[in-house]
């Protein structure tokens, strides 16, 4: 009794904190995500892990999604916000599908879109806790920008989130270059995503590879990258290194 | 158009199945100054006639830009054109707000047909007394649409609207099939020479008449009135040249002719690559 009547005035006590309908810390997780604007369009690549904490807690997790015929999305962060963020899209492009005029919305508009929706949610103190990076090809033109939960957003040749962007952007610095080819760009990509596998600890070895051209999005069957743990600094870490472990 | 007892309001059908407030307003477009327009397959030019009340005043301001890439044209009850111009900028900015990219042509001009339907469905309001020449750009090209008080929409090669519009219209139906690949220029002599028409006679100059211009790489803006001179003194000219009866300023119908013609041989000899 006493339990219940305390609740509510302390509730009402807090004002806007009242509202238990925001996040405030992030629960299932996804890390990073990485791309790079190739010769045909945008090559993305996301690991399949979704954290629970330090756990590892799912593994098919699909972090990358197409939206509409042009654009796709790449999510770290809160997989539910990624969700909301999915449905928030998904009404969008039915009702840009529903004017059934010549018009679609290719991936710069989707991505100032998201901005605006990033930003704002930001403004009132209630982030959707993700880093976006959004590619796309229309009428010939790639595109690839990325948003972060708190509204910052760029265009670039290669994109990173989280990890990817301490650890992936600076091999991308010294080895991407204009007019990739798909075997090249996606060879630059594995190399970057193994990278993250052996330095990140949210990491799995379970990925996926997504292309995105005129013609349309393919994302690739999950598959492992192969590693390799011998490496003598592996071996005996504590080397160098005295009480480390 | 004769008075009935199904007229009073918007709300009421008449047993022939018309709705005589929404034809009345469209009357009212008809009463308003001309204004036209007609598109190639990249520009679209805008013109109207500019009739200031007495010589003490400033002309009414007919044509409005929406925004880069998109302009619109009025006749009949301007201040109902001021109140739509501003509805459709607010639309076009906040399009651009949230997408950076400009606002395709043809949406806009559903949103505008929509918001003219409601003001023939609801008993407490009027139906907007103004006809709109809405010209603009689209991913698709270059595109013209006339909007009605009555909610409908078309899309148009060749428009005219407002009073004596159907002498434009006649120039228009003859000249339409070689705008599509007419250059920029070629655009908006045809524009000035349908103006003329409305004008019955009276002497065509830039003060009376008002021309705006949209086209690929050439963001939306109204000529100023220096240039619109030039050009109409480098087609009068031109029909000056080609005989007696081309006089400028003679009846309306030995013109078009002769300006055909003089525009024919003229774009020859033309004095016109000023």
């Amino acid at each position: 009794m006493n339990f219940m009547a305390s609740k509510q005035p302390e509730n009402s006590l807090l004002g806007p904190e009242a509202d238990s309908q925001r996040t405030l810390y992030p629960y299932v997780t996804g890390t990073s995500v990485v791309a790079l604007k190739y010769k045909d369009g945008i090559l993305m690549a996301a690991d399949m892990g979704g954290s629970y904490g330090s756990t590892l807690r799912y593994k098919s997790v699909e972090r990358m999604k197409s939206i509409g015929k042009h654009s796709l999305l790449g999510a770290s962060g809160e997989i539910s916000d990624f969700q909301e963020i999915l449905r928030y899209l998904d009404e969008l492009i039915l009702y840009d599908n529903m004017w059934d005029d010549g018009n679609s919305l290719g991936p710069k508009e989707v991505h100032n879109y998201l901005t605006r929706v990033m930003y704002n949610r930001r403004n009132k103190f209630n982030p959707l806790w993700n880093s976006l990076v959004l590619g796309g090809v229309k009428n010939g033109q790639k595109y690839l920008g990325t948003v972060s939960m708190i509204g910052v957003n760029f265009e670039d040749n290669h994109v990173a989130t989280g990890f990817g962007n301490h650890l992936a952007r600076p091999i991308l610095r010294q080895e991407w270059h204009e007019n990739l080819s798909y075997e090249d760009g996606v060879r630059l990509l594995e190399k970057c995503m193994r990278v993250l596998l052996y330095r990140d600890r949210s990491a799995i070895n379970k990925l996926q590879i997504a292309k995105i051209t005129e013609e349309g999005t393919t994302i690739s069957r999950p598959y492992s990258l192969k590693t390799y743990w011998e490496f003598s600094a592996f071996a005996n870490p504590a080397q160098g290194a005295v009480g480390t472990w | 158009m004769f008075r009935n007892q199904y007229d009073t309001d918007v709300t009421t059908w008449s047993p022939a199945g018309r709705l005589f407030q929404v034809e009345y307003a469209m009357e009212a477009v008809k009463q308003g100054s001309a204004a036209i327009g007609l598109r190639s397959k990249t520009h679209i030019v805008l013109g109207c006639v500019n009739k200031a009340n007495s010589e003490l005043s400033s002309h009414q301001k007919k044509i409005f830009k929406v925004d880069d890439h998109i302009g619109v044209a009025i006749a009949g009850l301007t201040a109902d054109g001021r109140v739509l111009s501003r509805y459709m900028r607010n639309e076009c900015i906040n399009y651009s707000f949230t997408y950076e990219s400009p606002l395709p042509v043809g949406r806009l001009v559903v949103q505008l047909a929509d918001k003219a339907q409601v003001c023939t469905q609801r008993s407490w309001k009027r139906p907007y007394g103004v006809g709109l020449l809405v010209a603009g750009l689209d991913e698709s090209g270059a595109h013209l649409y006339y909007n009605c008080p009555s909610g409908n929409y078309f899309e148009y090669q060749a428009f005219a609207i407002g009073s004596r519009s159907q002498a434009a219209k006649t120039y228009l139906e003859r000249r339409f099939e070689s705008f599509t690949d007419a250059s920029r220029d070629d655009l908006v002599k045809d524009a000035l020479m349908a103006i003329r028409e409305t004008l019955q006679g009276e002497t065509l100059k830039s003060s009376v008449c008002t021309i705006a211009v949209v086209g690929v790489g050439e963001p939306f803006h109204i000529l100023d009135q220096a240039t619109v001179q030039q050009m109409i003194d480098a087609f009068e000219i031109v029909g000056e040249q080609e005989g007696p009866a081309a006089a400028a300023g003679q009846e309306a119908s030995a013109e078009p002719e002769a300006e055909q013609g003089g525009a024919a041989a003229g774009e020859g000899v033309a004095p016109m690559d000023i």
